[in-house]
């Protein structure tokens, strides 16, 4: 789509938020109030809206992170716990075969060694892993906390409420930052950068999946059309939420293009920056590593 | 992608695919989950293109009608002197109306105000179409249970001709039993029928001058035939 010519990095200010924008004037406060009247439909508005495809959007992106046991994970926007859960059933596996690799190398031993050093791993299955939920909406929270109980998720998994432009972390502390369709709602995408890049580890990586450009003409207007034209039906009719759903799709369209943003995580000061596009563009994973 | 301009607070525009889409959806909504009120508002709303104005017109080429237009009033719970009404004598609209109120539990306010429609006058005549729904259930002496919505959309339908009313009129019988249908279908929708035909346009009427007449009366103006003496 045409670019805001006169934006730079980081300027989200009201002008920025184009003519076309009908859906509210303040950007902060627009989006609390969005993500809370979003917050139970969530899950179902993100299976109507990509028919599904959001799952595997979702589990490329672990598949990129190939996180092993031990890592300690901070999902910033992670709201309803998709990336937290993935992350901890990836670890689980992990964890799985490196135990099944030992037991085998160790073809010698009696049952009752084999039973204990089973019953040992057991209580470990992630293997120290741990995942913290970052959200700054605590509607999107409770949410994500009921499903981890119905999902019967605990190990290793903790909920904070805080905002990605001020994180409550110390530096220094995470193995992996992962920020999965939030970063497009926050107001200073340059703090959030900087935020990512102070509390991560030396060593550790950065993970953006985002809503990206479609570059592809043909496909690009017909992304437009549906988006425009079919998600904020899908969302009155779904969720009783035209307002909310038309802002989705405008805040996509005012969001940096891939370029853009690599440019934005390397001025961060990360390093070995690129980008996947998925689905042609209309989603891209970033990824970066502080060195 | 519709005009951008906001003609009312609440307003949404809408293009032509997206109203067809809005259409579709929420009559399969509305269907699947009864519970979704607004559903049913916004399938009147994205279906009324034909109906409304014909009703904007009743009311415009009528007196009483023109004069609802001008000063638009509207029927809240804020506008209501509510006590005077409990003090009309018994039968007069006023005291029926409080009286249905109160035995089934609802108030004028929840009625949806409009989105979709795009015209600000077509909004208000939708909007007076659905806050004087509870009045049409006082002059037709139905209480909200399912049988007496559905014999009120049966009479709404012939009056406004709206596309939602009609299915409802359609639909609604779905979920009511055989018993129901049967009174349904010889007593109360002939009768609704009958008088949605006989009776001038309801919206002709500014009620709220006229709380103290009867209801009796009221029905007798209006063209209204007496309620079958069954139960509803």
């Amino acid at each position: 789509g045409a670019e805001l010519g006169a934006r730079t990095a980081g300027d989200r200010s009201p002008e920025c938020w184009g003519l076309n924008c009908i859906s509210f004037p303040c950007p902060f406060f627009a989006v609390y109030q969005v993500f809370e009247s979003v917050a139970k439909k969530y899950d179902v508005m993100n299976d109507s809206m990509t028919l599904g495809i959001h799952r595997v959007w979702k589990d490329i992106l672990m598949h990129k992170m190939n996180p092993c046991p031990g890592t300690l994970l901070l999902d910033v926007a992670g709201g309803t716990g998709d990336i937290a859960f993935r992350f901890i059933n990836y670890v689980r596996s992990v964890r799985q075969r490196q135990l099944q690799r030992k037991l085998k190398q160790h073809q010698n031993l009696s049952w009752q060694e084999i039973f204990e050093s089973y019953q040992k791993d057991k209580f470990n299955s992630l293997g120290d892993s741990q995942v913290v939920v970052c959200d700054i909406n605590r509607e999107m929270l409770k949410v994500g906390k009921q499903k981890a109980q119905h999902l019967g998720y605990s190990e290793g998994l903790s909920w904070v409420l805080g905002n990605a432009e001020e994180l409550p972390f110390d530096d220094d502390k995470f193995d992996v930052y992962t920020i999965a369709f939030g970063i497009r709602n926050v107001t200073r995408i340059d703090l959030a950068l900087q935020e990512a890049y102070r509390v991560l580890k030396p060593g550790g990586r950065f993970l953006c999946l985002e809503f990206s450009h479609v570059s592809n003409p043909l496909l690009s207007r017909l992304y437009d059309l549906y988006s425009f034209q079919v998600i904020p039906v899908l969302g009155e009719v779904i969720a009783g939420d035209w307002r909310s759903y038309q802002y989705l799709v405008e805040s996509i369209r005012q969001f940096p293009p891939q370029e853009e943003l690599k440019a934005m995580i390397e001025d961060a000061g990360f390093f070995k920056v690129n980008y996947d596009n998925l689905n042609f563009g209309i989603v891209a994973i970033h990824s970066g590593f502080k060195l | 992608m519709g005009g951008w301009h906001q003609l009312y607070p609440g307003h949404i525009p809408t293009s032509p695919l997206q109203k067809a889409l809005l259409a579709a959806g929420s009559a399969v909504m509305a269907l699947c989950d009864p519970y979704r009120h607004d559903m049913v508002a916004v399938l009147g709303e994205t279906t009324g293109c034909l109906a409304l104005p014909n009703l904007r017109d009743k009311m415009k080429n009528h007196p009483e009608g023109y004069r609802i237009l001008q000063e638009r009033p509207r029927i809240r719970l804020s506008t209501l002197d509510m006590a005077r009404l409990q003090g009309l004598p018994d039968g007069s609209l006023g005291r029926e109306y409080v009286r249905f109120l109160e035995d089934n539990k609802v108030s004028p306010d929840t009625r949806m105000p409009p989105k979709f429609v795009d015209d600000e006058e077509l909004a208000y005549v939708i909007q007076r179409y659905r806050e004087v729904h509870d009045l049409m259930h006082t002059l037709l002496g139905m209480p909200t249970n399912m049988l007496g919505e559905v014999v009120v959309k049966w009479f709404e339908a012939i009056q406004t001709g709206l596309p939602m009313c009609v299915l409802g009129a359609a639909f609604g019988p779905v979920r009511l039993s055989t018993r129901k249908l049967q009174v349904l279908a010889t007593e109360l929708v002939p009768w609704a029928i009958r008088s949605g035909l006989n009776s001038s346009c309801v919206l002709n009427i500014y009620y709220e001058q006229r709380w103290e007449q009867p209801v009796e009366s009221l029905r007798e103006e209006l063209g209204i035939f007496p309620p079958p003496a069954v139960p509803v």
